[in-house]
Parts: C-alpha cells; sequence; structure tokens
C-alpha cells in the first residue's frame, strides 16, 4: 500500500462512519480542488454512487468556470444537488473587515441551509495543513446549536472511534481529508484523473492555488500549466497555499473568530 | 526513497512548559520546512502584544493559547528530513487536557518526551510515559531539554536520564536514545552542538530517522469489522476496512458472532482497471458473498481458522479520562471495532498509580487515572485479546455523547464461548417422546427438574448433594447427583481444567441434567461452575426446571476448611487458574436459593434445601 492508497483507505473509512451513524448526512461542494476529491472518494467508498444531498452554498461571486462546472460534473456523476443562497451582504455585521465579512456572509448561508434542510452532518473538505487552526481540528468535530465550534473544549478522538452521537440540535462537521496536504491532493487528482477548473492552472505567469469568492481571492506568481507541473511547484515552493486569501491577512484573530462562528 | 513514501507518525509528549511546542517549532523552522513569512509573521505579533517572541506560537494557533502560553489541543503538521515525511503531532502537556494528549498520542507510531532538565522528571512526564504504553506507542527517545538552563552539565543530564530510564524500566521501556537539547537555542536538534562536546550521541533529527515505520499487520489472523452492508444497485455489498491479515475471492469467512458463514464471491471497487482479487490489512474495501446471509454493521469477518473469541465478559486495562470517576456497577456505551453495546463494570481490580506504578483495590478510578476492570456486556461480542491483534482488541467508552475512556481486552481466567453456542451437526431433528411428561409425574409423584449447586471450592457443595440426595431418596424421589467423581472420570475425561475446558465440562453437565430432569429426575448438580454465563445456558437447556442453588460462603472460610489442600496449592502457585485465587467466581445475581454454610448449621442448611424441594417438586 503506497501513501495515496493509505490515504484513500482512512478517508473512505471515515466517509462510511459517516454515513453509517448520521441520518441526515450531506456533502458541501465548494467546486474546488479539495471537494472535488471528497466527491470522487465518496463514489469510491460507496461504489459509484453519493448516497445523500451534495450543497452548494452560493455566494453568486465565484468564478463563471465554475459554475460551469458545477452545472456539468452535477448531471455526469447523478448527484442529488441542491444549490442554496448566501444571504444579501447587507444582513451581516458591517463592522467587519470585507473578507471578513464576505466570510461571515458565507456562514449565515451555510447556516440556513442547515437549518433549511435538518442536516445533522455536513461533510466538508477541509485540510490539517492549510492553516494552524485548521491543524487542531478532529475528524468529527461537533457543533453547537448555533454552529459554533468549541476548539478550546474538542471531544478526544482515538483509535478510529469518532464522535458520531451528540445532544439534539447540533450537528456534527465530517472531515475526511483533514491528513491530506495539498500536494497530496493534486497527485491523487492526477492518479484518478479527477477533473478539475482551469483556474488552477497558470495563464500569463499567475494561476489560482485556491479558490473562493471573485473579490476576495488572488492569482498568485507561477508558470504551472499542468498538474505535474503543479506538483513540482508545491515541492519546492514556500508560498503558503492561502496566499492569496485576503481573508487570513486581515487581522491577527480574524480567522479563529470565524471558524469559531462556524466558518468552515 | 520517493517523495510519496508514507509520512511517519511522531508524537512529543512531556509535562506542561517543558518545551514540546519549542521543539517542533524549533524543528520546522532548522529544516527549513516554514512557509515563507511565517517566522517573521509570529515575530510581528509578538511584538505588537509585547510578549517575548516563542517559537511555540507556530503550533499554539489559539488567541487563548497564546495568551497563557499553553497548550490547548493538540496539532498535526507535516515536515520532512533528507530521509523522509513526517507527521509531527504536537501534545499538550497540562494535566487539564490531557484527552487532547491522548487524541495526538493514539494514533502515533513513535514518541520524542520531553523533559525540563532543570526542573526534571514531574507528573506528566510520569503519566505521559504510562499512557504511551497502554496506547501500544513502542518506540520512545527521551529529550533532556534546556540544558541551556542547567549550563550544558552531563551531570544533571544523567541524573534526569537516569531517574526517567528507572521509571520506563517500570513498564519494561526501554527508549532508543535519551538526548540533551536545548530547543529554543536549537542544540542537537537537527546538529550537533558545540555547547556540548561530551555528549557524542544521535541529535533529534538523527533519532526520528531511525525509527521504523510499523507495518500493517498482514501477518496476523483476518478480521474485518463490517462498517455497514449498501444495496445501491443490484449488488448486496459487504463494506469495511481490513484491519488484519488479507484474503481472496473464494474463501470461507466467518461472521462473529453470528457464526454464519459464506465464501467471498468478489471484491468490489469502483474506478479501477481490473476487480481486485485479493485484499489485506488497511485497505478499505467492499465484498459480495455466494450466499444471501443475513449480516449486520457490527460483525467480525474473519477467516474459520483464526476466528475472533466470543465472550460477554473480559477484563481491560483502562485510562480514565470522564470527568465523573468510572465506578463499579456502572453502564457506559462501549465502541470495539464497529460495534456498540452497553457495558457494565462488574468489578475493578485496580487502581494504578502512574506516578511509582504501584496498584491498590478501590471501587472507582479517577479522572486521569488507570485501572484493571471486568465489563460485563449482555450479548456476546466478538473480541481479541490486545495482545494478539492490537486493532480489534481495544474499545473506547462513551458517556453522555462524549468519549470518556479506552481500554485493551485481556481474557485471562475468562473462556472462549465460541464453540459452546455453535451448534455442529444441523441435520439433527428432535424426536418426540411416546411417554409424555405428565405421565411420568403421575407415576413419581414429583416433577423433574435441574437443582444446581454453584459455589467455591469448600463451600460445601458435595457434602450437601449427597446428603440431600440421601434424603430425597429416602422420601421416594428419583434423584440423582452428578459431581466431579462421576461425569470426570466417564463422560468428561478428554477436558482438563483450562478455562475452555471447564466451560465444555459444565456445558456438558448442563445438557446430562437436561435429560435426568426430563427423564422425570431430580438432578443435583454440584460444580464450581464460576461463569454467569455457563449456568446460564444450563438453565436453557433445562427448560423451566431449573433451580440455581448458590451454596455461599466467604473465600476466607474456604480457605480455612480447604478439604482437599487445593487452595494451600494454588496459593503456592503449584494450581493455575484456581477459583477465587486465580480466576475469577461470578456469584448468581438473583438464584432461586441462597444457602450460607458459613452461617447455617449443616443440619439447617439440609433442611431447608429438602423444605425447598417439597415445595417446588411435589405434585
Ligand atoms: N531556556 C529555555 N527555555 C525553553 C526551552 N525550550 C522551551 N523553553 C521555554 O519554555 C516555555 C514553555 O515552552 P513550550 O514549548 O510552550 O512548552 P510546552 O511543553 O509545549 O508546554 P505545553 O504544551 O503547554 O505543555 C517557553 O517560554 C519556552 O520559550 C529551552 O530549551 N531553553
Ligand atoms: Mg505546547
Amino acid at each position: 500500500m503506497n501513501h495515496l492508497d493509505a490515504l484513500e483507505a482512512e478517508s473512505i473509512y471515515i466517509l462510511r462512519e459517516a454515513f453509517a451513524k448520521l441520518d441526515r448526512l450531506a456533502i458541501l461542494w465548494s467546486l474546488g480542488k479539495d471537494s472535488n476529491v471528497v466527491l470522487w472518494l465518496a463514489r469510491k467508498a460507496f461504489f459509484g454512487h453519493v448516497p445523500f444531498p451534495v450543497l452548494h452554498v452560493d455566494t453568486g461571486k465565484k468564478f463563471p468556470e465554475m459554475y460551469a462546472f458545477r452545472d456539468r460534473y452535477a448531471k455526469e456523476w447523478g448527484l442529488n444537488f441542491i444549490a442554496e443562497p448566501c444571504p444579501p451582504i447587507e444582513a451581516v455585521d458591517p463592522t467587519l473587515p470585507p473578507a471578513a465579512r464576505s466570510a461571515a456572509r458565507k456562514t449565515l448561508g451555510l447556516k440556513q441551509a442547515l437549518e433549511k434542510h435538518g442536516f445533522e452532518g455536513l461533510i466538508l473538505g477541509i485540510r490539517r495543513d492549510e492553516e494552524a487552526l485548521r491543524a487542531k481540528e478532529r475528524y468529527f468535530s461537533p457543533r453547537g446549536a448555533d454552529n459554533s465550534w468549541d476548539m478550546k473544549d474538542q471531544p478526544p478522538e482515538f483509535w478510529n472511534q469518532y464522535m458520531t452521537d451528540f445532544p439534539p440540535g447540533t450537528h456534527v462537521r465530517v472531515h475526511p481529508i483533514l491528513h491530506w496536504t495539498e500536494v497530496d491532493i493534486w497527485r491523487y487528482t492526477k492518479r484518478e484523473n479527477i477533473p478539475v477548473i482551469d483556474l488552477y492552472f497558470a495563464r500569463d505567469g499567475k494561476r489560482y492555488r485556491s479558490l473562493g469568492d471573485r473579490d476576495i481571492t488572488f492569482p498568485v506568481a507561477s508558470e504551472a500549466r499542468t498538474i505535474d507541473e503543479i506538483i513540482r511547484e508545491l515541492e519546492t515552493t514556500k508560498v503558503p497555499e492561502r496566499a492569496g486569501r485576503a481573508l487570513d491577512h486581515e487581522t491577527e484573530d480574524a480567522f479563529e473568530r470565524l471558524r469559531a462562528a462556524g466558518y468552515m | 526513497m520517493t517523495s510519496e513514501d508514507r509520512p511517519l507518525k511522531i508524537v512529543i509528549v512531556g509535562h506542561v512548559d517543558h518545551g514540546k511546542s519549542t521543539l517542533v517549532g524549533r524543528l520546522l523552522h532548522d529544516t527549513g520546512s516554514l512557509p515563507e513569512g511565517k517566522v517573521e509573521a509570529i515575530r510581528a505579533m509578538s511584538e505588537r502584544r509585547g510578549m517575548p517572541f516563542e517559537w511555540a506560537f507556530l503550533l499554539d494557533a489559539i488567541q487563548a493559547e497564546r495568551d497563557q502560553g499553553i497548550t490547548i489541543d493538540t496539532t498535526q503538521i507535516r515536515f520532512r528530513t533528507e530521509r523522509r515525511p513526517y507527521v509531527i503531532i504536537d501534545a499538550p502537556g497540562h494535566k487539564e487536557f490531557l484527552k487532547n494528549m491522548v487524541t495526538g498520542a493514539a494514533n502515533s507510531e513513535a514518541a520524542l518526551l520531553l523533559i525540563d532538565a532543570a526542573e526534571g522528571v514531574q507528573e506528566q512526564s510520569r503519566r505521559h510515559g504510562y499512557l504511551l504504553h497502554l496506547l501500544g506507542v513502542r518506540q520512545v527517545a527521551v529529550l533532556v531539554n534546556k540544558m541551556d538552563l542547567v549550563g550544558y552539565a552531563a551531570e544533571r543530564f544523567g541524573q534526569v536520564a537516569e531517574d526517567y530510564r528507572a521509571y520506563l524500566a517500570g513498564l519494561g521501556v526501554e527508549p532508543v536514545a535519551f538526548i540533551p537539547v536545548s530547543a529554543r537555542e536549537g542544540d542537537n536538534i537537527v546538529r550537533h552542538s558545540p555547547a556540548m562536546p561530551w555528549y557524542q550521541g544521535p541529535s533529534v533529527v538523527e533519532t526520528l530517522d531511525r525509527f521504523a515505520h510499523l507495518p500493517p499487520p498482514v501477518d496476523r489472523p483476518l478480521r474485518m469489522p463490517v462498517q455497514d452492508v449498501y444495496k445501491f444497485d443490484h449488488r448486496r455489498i459487504i463494506a469495511g476496512r481490513i484491519e488484519s491479515g488479507s484474503l481472496a475471492v473464494g474463501d470461507e469467512v466467518v461472521f462473529s458472532p453470528s457464526n454464519k458463514t459464506a465464501r467471498i464471491r468478489t471484491i468490489e471497487a469502483w474506478n479501477v482497471p481490473e476487480a481486485p482479487e485479493r485484499a489485506s490489512a488497511g485497505q478499505s474495501i467492499g465484498v459480495t458473498l455466494d450466499e444471501q446471509i443475513f449480516i449486520e454493521r457490527g460483525e467480525v469477518m474473519s477467516h474459520l481458522e483464526g476466528a475472533p473469541m466470543e465472550s460477554n465478559v473480559f477484563r481491560a486495562r483502562i485510562f480514565w479520562l470522564g470527568q465523573v470517576p468510572l465506578e463499579t456497577g456502572r453502564q457506559y456505551l462501549m465502541k470495539l471495532g464497529t460495534t456498540e453495546t452497553r457495558v457494565t463494570v462488574e468489578a475493578i481490580e485496580r487502581v494504578i498509580d502512574t506516578d511509582d506504578l504501584s496498584s491498590r483495590p478501590a471501587d472507582r478510578i479517577p479522572r486521569n487515572g488507570a485501572g484493571e476492570v471486568v465489563l460485563r456486556a449482555r450479548r456476546l461480542l466478538a473480541v481479541d485479546e490486545y495482545e494478539s491483534n492490537p486493532a480489534t482488541g481495544r474499545f473506547v467508552l462513551v458517556e453522555d455523547y462524549r468519549p470518556v475512556g479506552g481500554g485493551i481486552i485481556s481474557m485471562e481466567g475468562y473462556p472462549d464461548q465460541r464453540r459452546l453456542v455453535t451448534v455442529k451437526s444441523t441435520n439433527i431433528h428432535a424426536v418426540g417422546h411416546a411417554v409424555t411428561r405428565e405421565a411420568r409425574q403421575a407415576r413419581n409423584g414429583h416433577k423433574g427438574g435441574v437443582l444446581w449447586f454453584t459455589g467455591l471450592s469448600g463451600a460445601g457443595k458435595s457434602t450437601l448433594a449427597l446428603a440431600l440426595e440421601r434424603e430425597l431418596f429416602a422420601k421416594g424421589y428419583h434423584v440423582y447427583v452428578l459431581d466431579g467423581d462421576n461425569i470426570r472420570s466417564g463422560l468428561n475425561a478428554n477436558l482438563g481444567f483450562s478455562p475452555d475446558d471447564r466451560a465444555e465440562n459444565i456445558r456438558r453437565v448442563g445438557e446430562v441434567a437436561a435429560l435426568f430432569a426430563d427423564a422425570g429426575f431430580i438432578a443435583i448438580s454440584a460444580f464450581i461452575s464460576p461463569y454467569r454465563a455457563d449456568r446460564e445456558r444450563a438453565r436453557r437447556a433445562a427448560g423451566g426446571d431449573f433451580h440455581e442453588i448458590w451454596v455461599k460462603a466467604s473465600l476466607e472460610t474456604c480457605e480455612r476448611r480447604d478439604p482437599k489442600g487445593l487452595y494451600r496449592k494454588a496459593r503456592a502457585g503449584e494450581i493455575p487458574d484456581f477459583t477465587g485465587i486465580s480466576s475469577p467466581y461470578e456469584p448468581p445475581e438473583s438464584p432461586e436459593l441462597v444457602i450460607a454454610t458459613d452461617e447455617l448449621p449443616e443440619e439447617e442448611c439440609l433442611a431447608r434445601l429438602v423444605r425447598y424441594v417439597e415445595e417446588h417438586f411435589r405434585t
């Protein structure tokens, strides 16, 4: 068993635990490279089927390529696809800096979607190596009634036993690729031939490493035009993955407050 | 080595403030693993807050962690040396966050344990050492940190190392290295430090590179706990992860504890060029079977040879994280593989003091404590001993939704109940008797039934059984005593005294007693029969005519009486598995009758028995 096989086996185990134990489960599809891998892993885990809804919380501000990608694969992969809009930006705390406000809007959209559909489990494609708070996450992360993450008192998680029962009114976030890194994602995407949006590949000396909303995500300098070139770039680069995300740079604890409030 | 190699998982443990996070920060920095601008950002943040720069801030990302200079939750981070990639798991040292230390340590393949050279070995240094052992982390290196605070003195290093070596020796753990370091100054982390020319051993990075990967246990017997059964299309797929061993298409497998068997027809997979023919430990797979047997989540698939044990009671060494202590008599949800079941703490055999490894009896295990317990479930479970199969020999206890403890299983003194419940020949049909039970009763003037005596050796079972037989015979009853003499020499001559053989002995006695009862006799059995499960089985065999009679005397009394000198031999270690001494006696929970032979004179005991029979058996 090589490294990618081991990563895949662990993720499949987690997805199957979530499906066996959680009644109303959904997978959050942000259309980026990570959630594409999660969807792919779900198809592996369930032998070609994705036996729960696939939710896109739509800010309305994604790149046009992303919408085209979404509509194509929702159909091709036979997904039970749900798109839910985010509330208008005016509904969100105006004292927040711009990127944080935008993220808070998405959190609110997610919260409304969860309430509307009554999901008790939500599968998300976050990874530990993205940033320092996610590095402290659990595979099964319980959330309070108001969506909140109590990062200072997380349940223990060991020996492949996860917190799969929780008090009424709360829900759980499931993170099946928590243990993957950015370069793992690309190696696997290549091995499995998973479709990705072209924005990840360099054009005019720039490419997106991470895809968020159009107005708060910026491309980084790069000449990588293929997955192989991306992998080579990542093996040597010292630029952090989320460098192009305005959100991470506004204030020191902006991200902590957002995550505590339910941001992914 | 290629960059696709599997990373080795290393946990960093030790007492609060001994420098774990600093070490990790330093390792990341000195091996060039940090992203651009990271150190500058932390420096700027420290200045802004008017705090000295700390390497630990690279890991301690929660505001409260930075404010208090303490790690609250465990962090996992990837880094690589020239040799290979690693997952470094930084664990908190404060005892308040032991649950998070366990979360970090439980999945590691090796550990670095840090001890502050100035403070020396502290409470959590020892507790973490103990937990590593219990969690099965066998590769350990000890780092004596903050050598800069003790003037890089070899003597101080020697003292601290010796102190801790002695503690680990008590656990049977031999660390691969003791290394003097200064995490903050970077001494002996990547390179050898000129400040400690007296130290010739490996640096931290060299030590990491010497740890070995733990290969998946492909050589152990097959275990695949069933996660789910899918029926998305025409296929009925049994899904799960192979925890140990391997399998191939065509293999005959058994599911425990239901004991159903079938053959593997296919191994299913999606998006692969051709269907796999075999699979092994570590893989998450799905199989279809040649027969449509009913299987559920929670069963364990294995080969027929080397199947797991089955039992509803077992021993475990546990660690406890719950706010409320673990107590005798309490119930918890147990998660074992993919099974969930309620278990009762039947006994706490000892509590272990992780400071000096001494143990004492107690009826509770406090938060962050450890001990040995006996747990009982309401139904049979497929279990492995941790020593023979770690992945399926350990479990988690849950209370109020939260994991509160973990344990590793030992079956010492308890039998495998599998063959006792398995009906080997399946083509047997019950034969109706020409003479009815009522006809026999009418002729005999009494009902048939089983008087099942149970109790410690020396409690008085045989004496009372024989006296009762004489009395009842004189009163015209059809009565017969089954005891060691007439059973062991014939019917059960092929059985010894191992837990398995003893269980089989009792099973046969139960069946024979049931036949006697059916023939209209009062069968009196006089065996210790220490296990509740065995007596329950005898009760089922007898149908309704079963009377459990606890011939009760304290262990002290029995040992004092010691009519056959057996206790003396058992104490001397000459008899293994002796009930009450080296093997458990499970008292009846609701016996039909209790005869306390250490409280009543023998005539009174006998009189009560005779009265009981007259009341229950005369027609
Ligand atoms: N002088 C000196 N101080 C050190 C050294 N290593 C760590 N420290 C200091 O010790 C303090 C605690 O270090 P941490 O790395 O936070 O300790 P920790 O073991 O991670 O603590 P917890 O995670 O809270 O248990 C910090 O102020 C460090 O700067 C060292 O080698 N020498
Ligand atoms: Mg720390």
